[in-house]
């Protein structure tokens, strides 16, 4: 499985990325959402990943665009979104999920905190082999 | 530092006479952990020296304090996913088929901590029952005054928010309060809570269709174990459903249960409730299709 970290913080990129490589992900990044759509892009149908973690503040695209424009391909609707940022008003949360995100995960956040939400997306190899 | 056998002793002894609670030996780090910030409050340098202190006749004060820390464990929302598919997909669903002139259906929740299990089986509730028309009334019980206070409030950090939560579940039945976020007033009037000792006899209480009895047998000894499954099986209806956690039983305790699988996870029944429920459903835990859900949990 591969996972794309989309965040313009190369600190919080390699965070996550460890933790996502620790779950058994191969890691792709994009520092914008144009860039992650330009990975997409980029990729044949069999190479697509299937988790995309998306920042919500990022410059050139912000998150919320990024996930408003990949549910607009058809050939991406079997990505799932899950946003990672700071924003944290229920209004936003509400924003994102209607816009077509998966799952939000508010930071600071915890690894255990990043495992519930792949377990929640059915993503967490080792407890859906449970 | 380290904390010597006979502090270690001297808490398990008191934690064991006050709760029925045992702390086998290799838990010190257990003891030293989750006493240290009494330690600090006390003016104690350490937990040994804390330990002196409960020896002593002002202990006494600090002896509940002791039992809460030592008995309360975290807690996260949807623990083990396959106990709530097994009710949101299945139970919910047979005791709704049955004959129930109050259309209310009653669950315990057991040793509540502070209370993300009640407010999970609330939330499937909200989902899955009260849309039909049908009243869901739970019961959590704490024995420490403390968590039965913050499952009162159902005032949860953001910290405590990430841990198991759909975050679309979070939207519909959480609102925004300060830094974290507080359960909404629909969960909370399903909630009755109350301080209760699981291993001393119980004050009156309805007869439940379920009770979450999860991740309490472990800490007790034998005999209490079965005397804890004799009482709950008093208030449970005898079509009822007890369920325990992943690596608890009532094999070798208690032979008036059955145990039935649905899905993936083991419930225990009393003797001669019946077949097996009926076949698994399928209900999502997060199926919240107009907020963007898609994966059923």
């Amino acid at each position: 499985m591969r996972a794309l970290v989309v965040d313009d913080s190369r600190a919080m990129r390699m965070m996550i990325g460890r933790l996502l490589q620790q779950a058994g992900f191969e890691i792709l990044q994009a520092g914008d959402g144009q860039e992650a759509l330009d990975v997409l892009g980029g990729l044949e149908p069999h190479e697509l990943p299937t988790l995309c973690t998306v920042d919500w503040n990022m410059p050139v695209m912000d998150g919320l665009t990024f996930v408003q424009s990949t549910r607009q391909r058809p050939e991406w609707r079997n990505l799932t979104l899950m946003m990672v940022t700071t924003e944290s008003e229920g209004h936003q949360v509400v924003r994102a999920l209607a816009a077509g995100a998966h799952e939000y995960l508010i930071k600071p956040f915890t690894a255990e905190a990043m495992a519930d939400k792949l377990d929640i997306l059915g993503l967490d190899p080792s407890r859906s082999a449970a | 530092m380290t904390l010597s056998a006979e502090a270690f002793r001297f808490v398990a002894d008191l934690v064991r006479r006050e709760s029925a609670i045992v702390l086998e030996q290799g838990k010190e780090y257990l003891v030293d952990s989750r006493l240290r910030s009494l330690a600090q409050a006390a003016g104690d340098a350490d937990v040994n020296a804390y330990v002196d202190r409960l020896r002593r006749p002002e202990g006494a004060r600090e002896t509940a304090k002791v039992v809460e820390a030592m008995t309360t464990n975290e807690t996260s929302w949807f623990r083990d996913r396959e106990p709530f598919q097994a009710l949101s997909g299945t139970i919910f669903q047979e005791l709704m088929q049955r004959p129930n002139h109050s259309r209310t259906i009653r669950i315990w929740s057991a040793a509540c901590s502070s209370g993300q299990e009640a407010y999970t089986i609330a939330m499937l509730a909200a989902e899955h029952v009260v849309p039909l028309g049908w009243r869901v009334e739970i019961v959590a019980t704490d024995l420490a005054q403390s968590m039965v206070d913050r499952t009162r409030e159902g005032r949860y950090s953001q910290l405590e928010v990430g841990r198991g939560m759909p975050a679309p579940m979070l939207v519909k039945y959480f609102q925004r309060e300060g830094t974290g976020w507080r359960v909404n007033d629909q969960l909370r009037s399903m909630v009755r809570v109350q301080t209760l000792n699981l291993a001393a006899p119980y004050p009156p209480m309805p007869v439940f269709d379920v009770v979450f009895l999860r991740n309490v047998l472990i800490y007790f000894d034998a005999a209490t174990k079965k005397q804890v499954l004799g009482r709950v099986r008093q208030v449970l209806d005898p079509q009822g459903y007890l369920f325990l956690g992943g690596a608890e039983t009532t094999l070798g305790l208690d032979d008036s249960w059955d145990r039935t699988m649905i899905g993936r996870f083991t419930v225990n029944r009393p003797k001669g409730a019946g077949a097996a429920a009926p076949a698994t459903g399928t209900a999502p835990l997060a199926g919240l299709a107009g907020l963007g859900a898609r994966r059923a949990i």
